[in-house]
């Protein structure tokens, strides 16, 4: 056991000597929450729009009222010819005109039935989408209104809740994410380079041939890194409570379990990519290319599983990344337990199994 | 010169072979090391002398033929050899950003030494280093020479029954040199049994046997002096051109 503690202390050693990678370690999850929160969303906050109101009546003016006092669109300008929109577009503020056609509110009034059209920007598609979908809940929000003061008989008023997410906000998406990716990142790729770094320097030699149990010593260089998660994750949860009011809806207990979970799975493939890896930066590139890609690409971060195609489908399978953002999505947002997130878990702890044993047996090949 | 203990053998190898697919690393190889003896492992590169030497200390499983390593099997009793031998590398194997005495305390600590060994110890080897002053300094700061130095007084800290030097003089001025072989003069004087392996020529006449490896087999093994009478050689390097000159096998 003492013989444990000096190697992890020796550990320790070499992260808190080398300043600017311990640095980078801590800091990473702030920034990266920082950049995902503040500066990468896809949120519409202010967003301008151009109305050509053409009827200039009551009912124009109180349906452009409720869309100003909404806090996501500005009423910019006012456009009187079809040729405008074009031009506006074309300088770029701008991303969306409303176009209301004359006798507005007769239409309404004589033939309960009176059109909008929403023209959009659609060089850049999501923001196209979020745009007309938000302008057009609220244009459905007053007819709601209007109808519902108007008592007309047959009426089939569709009522949406967003649920979990009422706000729909982009923070509830890249929270576990995050935590997916720094997680990696920590204890994959540093633990990978830690000891293939060992390799290179001759110093793993000279401790296979002491009495030292070899699988000990893999071991300890994993500690500080697991230690050092706990961190990132314990700083990663504070912000997203604190600063980005995102809630921890489930238990914390799950959470922070399946997270240790999580964890041990990418410590056994840090271990298994530094028993392959000769040089410090082959154990670089696997981590990055081989599963930093993949995870930002394939767990259902950036892009939704359900639309990829069936081999990027299947493959997404084998990302452990995929399964830990469910699992704290559905814990930490939704608000359910263990018993909907049993697969999940249970399939890290397969992937946990497997690399861990790999790991071992090659660790032993090489020494024999 | 060491007192070097005659009947006492401390290891033994016969026959020993490595096969890495069909190349034969090293080719039946027979000899044996006395107590407190400083056994010269001669030999170009990609004779064999790495492998055999990882053979020796457990780093290597061998292929077929015997050996015994401070009276312990190199097939089962792995474990127990390890307790009893140190180990230098090739490559330098302190740790750069660890002071030297959290270099001594770590090495020191896997081999399961007591701390109050350490202490006591740690004060007596880092005055006859003359290192006391530097003893919080970290291992990068210090000059080539003393970092070899260093890492020799590491490897027979524990104080083992053999101790393994793989070519521990690369790279050295020859004034350190010659204060590292003063070193493993005095260690072998203390009892340990020195096997080293060396590319260079006048540290072979330093050795009390010398044995030289070829294509993987030992061709050669005697002292210094009864080697250069017998190839009528006026230096060990002459003996060594000598025999190596014999080599099929390409250095790599």
């Amino acid at each position: 056991m003492k013989q444990f503690f000096a190697f992890v202390k020796k550990e320790f050693y070499h992260i808190f000597r080398d300043r600017r990678t311990m640095i980078i370690l801590l800091a990473m999850p702030v920034v990266q929450i920082i950049i995902f929160g503040f500066a990468l969303t896809n949120e519409v906050k202010n967003s301008k729009i151009a109305i050509w109101d053409q009827s200039k009546d009551a009912a124009t003016a109180s349906l452009i009222n409720q869309l100003e006092a909404s806090r996501y669109f500005e009423v910019e300008q006012s456009i009187h010819t079809a040729k405008e929109i074009e031009s506006i577009f074309q300088k770029g503020e701008i991303k969306l005109a409303m176009i209301l056609p004359q006798h507005f509110d007769e239409d309404l009034r004589h033939f309960n039935k009176a059109q909008v059209q929403l023209i959009a920007d659609a060089s850049d598609p999501n923001v196209a989408n979020t745009l007309t979908n938000y302008a057009s809940a609220i244009i459905m929000d007053y007819q709601n209104r209007i109808t519902h003061e108007k008592k007309l008989p047959y009426t089939i008023t569709t009522e949406m809740r967003m649920l979990y997410n009422p706000e729909l906000k982009g923070a509830y998406n890249f929270v576990p994410g995050v935590m997916a990716m720094v997680l990696l990142l920590v204890c994959t790729m540093m633990t990978a380079i830690t000891i293939v770094r060992e390799k290179e320097t001759g110093t793993m030699e000279v401790m296979l041939v002491s009495p030292a149990n070899p699988l000990r010593i893999v071991i300890a260089k994993a500690v500080p890194y697991f230690l050092l998660s706990m961190v990132n994750i314990t700083t990663i949860l504070l912000l997203s409570v604190f600063v980005l009011d995102v809630p921890v809806n489930g238990s914390l207990v799950l959470l922070v379990g399946e997270s240790l979970l999580f964890t041990l799975v990418s410590l056994s493939l840090g271990l298994l990519i530094s028993t392959k890896a000769g040089s410090q930066q082959t154990a670089l590139f696997i981590s990055l290319v081989g599963l930093l890609l993949p995870t930002v690409m394939l767990s259902g971060f950036m892009f939704p599983i359900e639309n990829m195609p069936l081999p990027l489908r299947t493959v997404s399978n084998i990302v452990p990344a995929r399964w830990y953002y469910s699992i704290v999505k559905s814990v930490m947002i939704k608000g359910i337990g263990l018993n909907a997130v049993w697969k999940e878990t249970l399939i890290l702890s397969g992937m946990l199994i497997f690399f861990l044993g790999l790991a071992i047996k090659n660790f032993k090949i090489r020494l024999a | 010169m060491a007192i070097v203990s005659m009947n006492e053998k401390v290891i033994v190898a016969e026959n020993l072979t490595k096969k890495f697919g069909d190349f034969t690393a090293v080719d039946h190889i027979s000899f044996g090391v006395h107590k407190g003896e400083i056994f010269g492992f001669l030999g170009a590169n990609g004779a064999g002398k790495t492998t055999a030497m990882r053979m020796l200390s457990g780093l290597s499983m061998p292929t077929s033929g015997n050996a015994m390593v401070a009276g312990f099997d190199v097939y089962r009793e792995n474990e127990k050899i390890k307790r009893n031998i140190g180990y230098m590398s090739q490559k330098f194997s302190l740790y750069e950003d660890l002071t030297v005495r959290e270099n001594i305390r770590f090495y020191a600590g896997i081999y399961g030494m007591s701390s109050h060994f350490i202490k006591e110890k740690m004060g007596q080897v880092l005055g006859e280093l003359h290192l006391t002053a530097e003893g919080d300094k970290l291992v990068k700061s210090l000059p080539l020479g003393w970092k070899q130095k260093l890492a020799f007084s590491v490897a027979i800290f524990h104080e083992p029954r053999i101790v393994f030097l793989d070519e521990p003089t690369g790279g050295v001025d020859p004034v350190t040199r010659r204060e590292f072989w003063h070193m493993i003069y005095e260690a072998a004087a203390s009892g340990i049994t020195v096997f080293v392996t060396t590319h260079y020529m006048d540290e072979a006449e330093y050795c009390d046997r010398v044995s030289i490896m070829v294509d993987g087999r030992i061709d050669a093994l005697d002292t210094p002096q009864q080697l250069k009478k017998t190839y009528a050689a006026e230096s060990m390097d002459e003996v060594f051109l000598k025999l190596a000159r014999k080599a099929t096998r390409a250095a790599d």
